[in-house]
């Protein structure tokens, strides 16, 4: 059984189906003395097959929109379209591993969660394992990997329940220069596969290699525009025929 | 969930608390101890107490010899009913479901003289009958009296083992002869030690029964002094102390209804309170028992709350993946049961070699060791001790469980 959908390298997936679509959208947080107006009217929509890059300065509300997004915390106010059905993967700033298990059982944890069966389970992990370049690593512990290692598991572990979209949070923050590009190259070749992505991040070099960047500030959306990334893959699939 | 994953991850976190796990397990083992022996304690107290009580007899009524109360049928309130010794011939005959009735005429300064030696005390007479009823079981080569003694008015007498040996001292008294005031009596038995917790008059053990026939003839009245008698069916007791009044209220002219007349300790009543007296006694041990092992349990709550704590993130984490509440709280509420059943079975095999150690220690003839030495596990008592520990467990794994259920996922995940 095909366990992750196979697609030829360098196809262009279809952008129509919508993954994500926010309208209005507000988050207050009230913490008793104050009120943070952490959102504050967010219009937004991802097709499928997007690769998004969220900007902003710290404290811009990125965060607050991406647990929105993934469901981890509810809006004040506005509409969230179907995001209950849909499956996210999350990667985080400071990996979130669990330090105890080894690096395989890291990735099968959401399948265990998922009630894969164990054969598809050792599969399924040995396969993400090898996507993301560490099969010969997956029985090490967390904490005999690099940072940049760390983070490629947590990314194998986000793509484990085969979601339709993942979430990452300032992934590459707690990586040097080259484990971060390593990463976004990681990405990149999962947004070729077809894959939907939103990516936090502070680095606009990064940015750049997405196919799309939003740009908070404030609670809000100051800029949304394709990058030339989208043409490079246009091209792409173009030459491809 | 895999159970290899789930065992793993819980080693793994309790490797970093070994000590404070090491020390939860430990108050919960002493708690355990603490209320396997208080309930130990009670139920041997308990039956200490319900052996001492049969000491006297059980199910039993003595009825004293009282006045009127109430005027009847012309006569005044105030009289006193002396009924006679044929008149508990009569109840015998006419009162049905009695296992016995026997007259107690008893006079307190009798003196006895063996050799040099004369005590004064208490000194019976009664029927064959009242040693069944009042538990006076003679010693290894002697008897209680006899219907023979009672039908040819034989001087013989039946000590208490105490009086026995205030007049004796180590002699063996059976068959031979002593003075009872004055006159020559055979000892034809001598009681066996017993524990005797009613009384009324004095212990057995200190006193001296001869032949009802031999003592009216010795002291020249009929009248009963009380009258001791049993029931078949403890049940019965009421209705046999109705037909008591209701044929000496005829015979003498009185109310049927009127208590006072034979002012009565019915033992089956004071029985049932004792025994809810005991029961409390026993609530109570318990109740401090569990309230030790409760201390225990708010160990593991605190052990729990300390490592829901320290895995927030990894709670935040797991959810985030996709874990539903049950497999987050599965397996803390496991670890909480596994503390309180491995520091309850450590305490309860302590508390058992305890209790058999305890029970070793020779208690004989000091009273006091006699009825708080012996704790007794009872089944009940396992199934108490068991149920309470794992109340405790389950109490002390629930609330931290439910806590770590209530991890908001946003809020943990935040970077730091
Ligand atoms: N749980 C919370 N309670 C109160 N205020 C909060 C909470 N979470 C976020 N905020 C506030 O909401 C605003 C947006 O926070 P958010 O974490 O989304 O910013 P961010 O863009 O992710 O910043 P950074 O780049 O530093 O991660 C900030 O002012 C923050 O202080
Ligand atoms: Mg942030």
């Amino acid at each position: 059984m095909s366990v992750l959908p196979r697609r030829r390298n360098g196809e262009i997936p279809a952008t129509d189906g919508v993954v994500i679509r926010m309208a209005g959208i507000r988050k207050v947080y009230d913490t008793g003395k104050v009120k943070v107006e952490a959102l504050r009217g967010i219009d937004l929509v991802v097709h499928r097959g997007e690769f998004v890059a969220v900007v902003g300065p710290s404290g811009s509300g990125k965060s607050t929109l991406m647990n929105l997004v993934g469901c981890l915390d509810t809006p004040t106010e506005g509409g969230l379209a179907d995001a209950r059905n849909r499956r996210v993967g999350f990667v985080f700033q400071s990996f979130n591993l669990l330090p105890q298990i080894t690096a395989f059982e890291n990735v099968e944890m959401p399948l265990l969660f998922g009630g894969v069966g164990k054969r598809e389970r050792q599969a399924r992990v040995t396969e993400l394992m090898d996507r993301v370049g560490l099969a010969d690593r997956m029985e090490h512990r967390p904490t005999e990997l690099s940072g940049g290692q760390m983070q490629r598991v947590a990314i194998a572990r986000a793509l484990a329940m085969n979601p339709d979209v993942v979430l990452a949070d300032e992934p590459t923050g707690n990586l040097d220069t080259s484990s971060g590009g390593d990463i976004m190259g990681l990405f990149e070749e999962l947004w070729r596969q077809g894959r939907t992505l939103v990516v936090i991040t502070h680095d606009m070099a990064l940015a750049r290699r997405a196919g799309r960047i939003v740009e908070v500030r404030d609670g809000l959306i100051l800029r949304d525009e394709p990058t030339g990334s989208v043409a490079t893959l246009r091209e792409a699939r173009a030459s491809h025929g | 969930m895999r159970a290899g994953l789930v065992f793993q991850l819980f080693l793994a976190s309790s490797r970093v608390q070994k000590k404070r796990a090491v020390l939860t397990i430990a108050s919960i083992a002493w708690g355990s101890v603490a209320l396997l022996l208080l309930l130990a304690f009670g139920e041997g107290l308990k039956q200490q107490l319900s052996r001492g009580s049969a000491g006297m007899g059980t199910n039993l009524a003595v009825l004293w010899m009282g006045e009127t109360s109430r005027p009847w049928q012309g006569l005044p309130a105030g009289r006193a009913i002396r009924p006679r010794v044929d008149d508990v011939n009569l109840l015998r005959e006419r009162i049905p479901g009695l296992v016995g009735i026997v007259a107690e005429m008893r006079n307190w300064r009798t003196a006895f003289t063996y050799g040099a030696k004369t005590v004064n005390g208490r000194l019976t007479g009664s029927s064959p009958e009242y040693g069944e009823l009042r538990n006076f079981y003679a010693q290894p080569g002697g008897r209680f009296i006899d219907a023979l003694d009672e039908a040819s008015k034989r001087r013989v007498v039946f000590l208490g083992n105490e009086r026995a040996k205030e007049i004796f001292g180590d002699e063996d008294p059976v068959g031979k002869t002593l003075l009872i005031n004055q006159t020559p009596f055979t000892v034809v038995g001598v009681m066996k030690r017993k524990i005797q917790m009613g009384t009324y008059g004095g212990p057995d053990a200190e006193n001296a029964v001869i032949p009802l026939s031999t003592y009216v003839a010795m002291f020249g009245s009929d009248r009963v002094g009380n009258i001791v008698l049993k029931p078949e069916r403890p049940g019965e007791m009421p209705r046999v102390l109705a037909d008591v009044r209701r044929i000496m209220g005829a015979k003498y002219g009185f109310d049927p209804a009127d208590e006072k007349v034979f002012p009565t300790w019915d033992t089956v009543e004071t029985g049932s309170v004792m025994r809810n007296i005991l029961l409390g006694i026993q609530v109570f041990l318990g109740v401090i028992g569990a309230l030790t092992l409760m201390i225990g349990g708010v160990g593991v709550a605190n052990i729990m709350y300390a490592t829901v704590k320290e895995r927030t993130r990894e709670i935040g984490v797991k959810m985030a993946l996709g874990a539903r509440p049950s497999w987050i709280v599965a397996p803390l509420v496991l670890e909480g049961l596994l503390y309180t059943v491995v520091g309850g079975a450590i305490g309860l095999v302590l508390g058992m070699i305890l209790i058999v150690l305890i029970g070793l220690i020779p208690t004989a003839g000091n009273d006091a060791l006699e009825f708080l030495g012996k704790p007794t596990v009872s089944p009940l008592i396992g199934v108490a001790t068991a149920a309470i520990l794992g109340l405790v467990g389950l109490l002390a794994a629930y609330f931290p469980a439910r806590r770590a259920a209530s991890v908001d996922p946003a809020q943990t995940l935040r970077y730091e």
